[in-house]
């Protein structure tokens, strides 16, 4: 009998999965919600900005249910992208494309989030910058910020509502075709509302 | 002047030779499959060109789509050979070796890595023992069905070939290997090496590495449920990791 080396890649890949619904999936749920306030004008929007800043404990919620699982849902999500090698050209079937979508929105969000993070939150912290709806309307009005928030915003929906559908195969709660088939058409629904809520909200600070 | 076959075949004349291509034209016959054709190649070894060259080599054993040895990839798709009728293929025909197994020479490849797997996740019914262990259970007739679907799997590689992620990159066993972990659970006497079985599964290149990008379900050539498989094996080891954690 040899000796099975110690390998937890499983548990890692679970944790990484995991991850991705909770708190990260459940999170973008209450982020694209939050900032659709938006659509109710600056002094509404810039209210509940003030109601974040004071919830206690802030700095640990954002770091244990925000930052560290993005940091590592994302860090080892790009360990997942390296061990892949698509090949849709020579297997054009659905699911295959869907699988390169995930992997490709994952890479750009690793980024889109990195400078999101960066300028709403980072940016505060260390200059001091006031994040207002003010603020934000005055980035978004350069084309290349405002159609980089548009990419973020369809990678994320995608990225989330097409994990949900991995995951419930992972996991072992859509075991049956039937049931895959239904859960990819309700994933498909689910990454059109939340894109539609997102660039809506987005747009709100067009006006 | 009779009907002629055209092919393209990718050389490889040692393990560690580089590959290359030759074009061949064959007598075309009533029903012909692309086995013949390389029957007809080797009979006469001489490229469309007319340069003498050597015969190419290939595996086949049943001919009848049930062995899976003459897997190879057939205008861009895996496929078996045998299967693989002339009058449906576009012409010139391409074959290829599988590119995710080592090539022998020419279309041959080794696929031992997939019965190495069956080895490791123990694919058998254990019957073996100091005693004599009677007659098998019977098993329910719509439990049956599932057996056989899952026991048509004939180990030709094609789930492997168009994974993304079964690569040199991982070691990830792949579809056919969680399938037959699932056939194998199923079987009530086979059911006393699940734990085995599982833990296999949760450890390096197991059930974790798939992408989900569902190809293998798509290019089966015996239609075996490998999507399914991987769902039902996915909740085996949710539970079995459940149990090492709360219950041990």
């Amino acid at each position: 009998m040899t000796e099975v080396a110690v390998d937890n890649s499983f548990y890692y890949r679970r944790i990484h999965s995991l991850l991705g619904i909770f708190p990260i999936g459940l999170f973008i749920l209450e982020h694209f919600f939050t900032n659709s306030f938006a659509v109710h004008g600056a002094a509404v929007y810039n209210g509940k900005i003030e109601f974040f800043k004071e919830l206690p404990y802030l700095f640990a919620i954002e770091l244990l249910f925000i930052f560290l699982p993005l940091a590592i849902h994302g860090l080892y999500g790009l360990y997942i992208v390296y061990t892949g090698e698509p090949n849709n050209l020579q297997y054009g079937y659905f699911r295959n494309w869907m699988y390169l979508i995930q992997r490709v929105t994952g890479v750009i969000l690793l980024f889109f989030i990195g400078w999101h993070v960066y300028v709403t939150r980072v940016s505060a912290l260390l200059y001091g910058t006031e994040v207002s709806y003010q603020y934000m309307a005055q980035m978004f009005r350069n084309p290349v910020v405002f159609w980089w928030m548009v990419i973020g915003i369809i990678s994320a929906a995608f990225h989330f509502a097409n994990g949900i559908w991995s995951f419930c195969i992972v996991w072992g709660i859509t075991t049956g075709p039937r049931a895959q088939k239904w859960m990819g058409k309700a994933t498909i629904v689910l990454f059109l509302v939340l894109a539609f809520v997102g660039i809506r909200a987005l747009l709100a600070f067009h006006i | 002047m009779a009907d002629t076959v055209r092919l393209r075949i990718k050389r490889q004349l040692s393990p560690d030779s580089s590959p290359f291509w030759e074009e061949f034209e064959v007598p075309m016959t009533h029903g012909m499959n692309v086995i013949a054709c390389l029957v007809e190649i080797q009979k006469n070894p001489v490229t469309k060109d007319g340069k003498k060259t050597t015969p190419v080599a290939w595996e086949c054993s049943c001919l009848e789509e049930v062995c899976g040895a003459c897997t190879m990839i057939i205008n861009g798709r895996v496929r078996q050979a045998c299967s693989a009728l002339v009058k449906d293929l576009e012409q010139p025909i391409v074959l290829e070796p599988m590119t995710k197994f080592p090539v022998v020479r020419d279309l041959v490849v080794d696929r031992q890595k997939m019965f190495d797997n069956l080895m490791k996740v123990k694919a058998w019914v254990p019957i073996d023992g100091t005693h004599n262990m009677g007659p098998g259970p019977k098993i329910p007739e719509p439990e049956r069905a599932i057996h056989y679907e899952l026991s048509k799997c004939m180990t030709c590689g094609c789930c492997l070939e168009v994974c993304p992620q079964f690569n040199e990159k991982s070691d990830f066993m792949g579809a056919q290997i969680i399938s037959q972990v699932r056939l194998f659970n199923f079987h009530p006497s086979g059911a006393s090496l699940k734990e085995d079985r599982l833990h296999v599964l949760m450890g390096k290149g197991g059930i974790s590495e798939c992408g989900n990008a569902q190809n293998c379900v798509e290019v089966c050539p015996k239609e075996i449920p490998l999507t399914h498989s991987i769902g039902e094996v996915g909740r085996q080891v949710t539970l079995q990791a459940l149990k090492d954690w709360f219950m041990k």
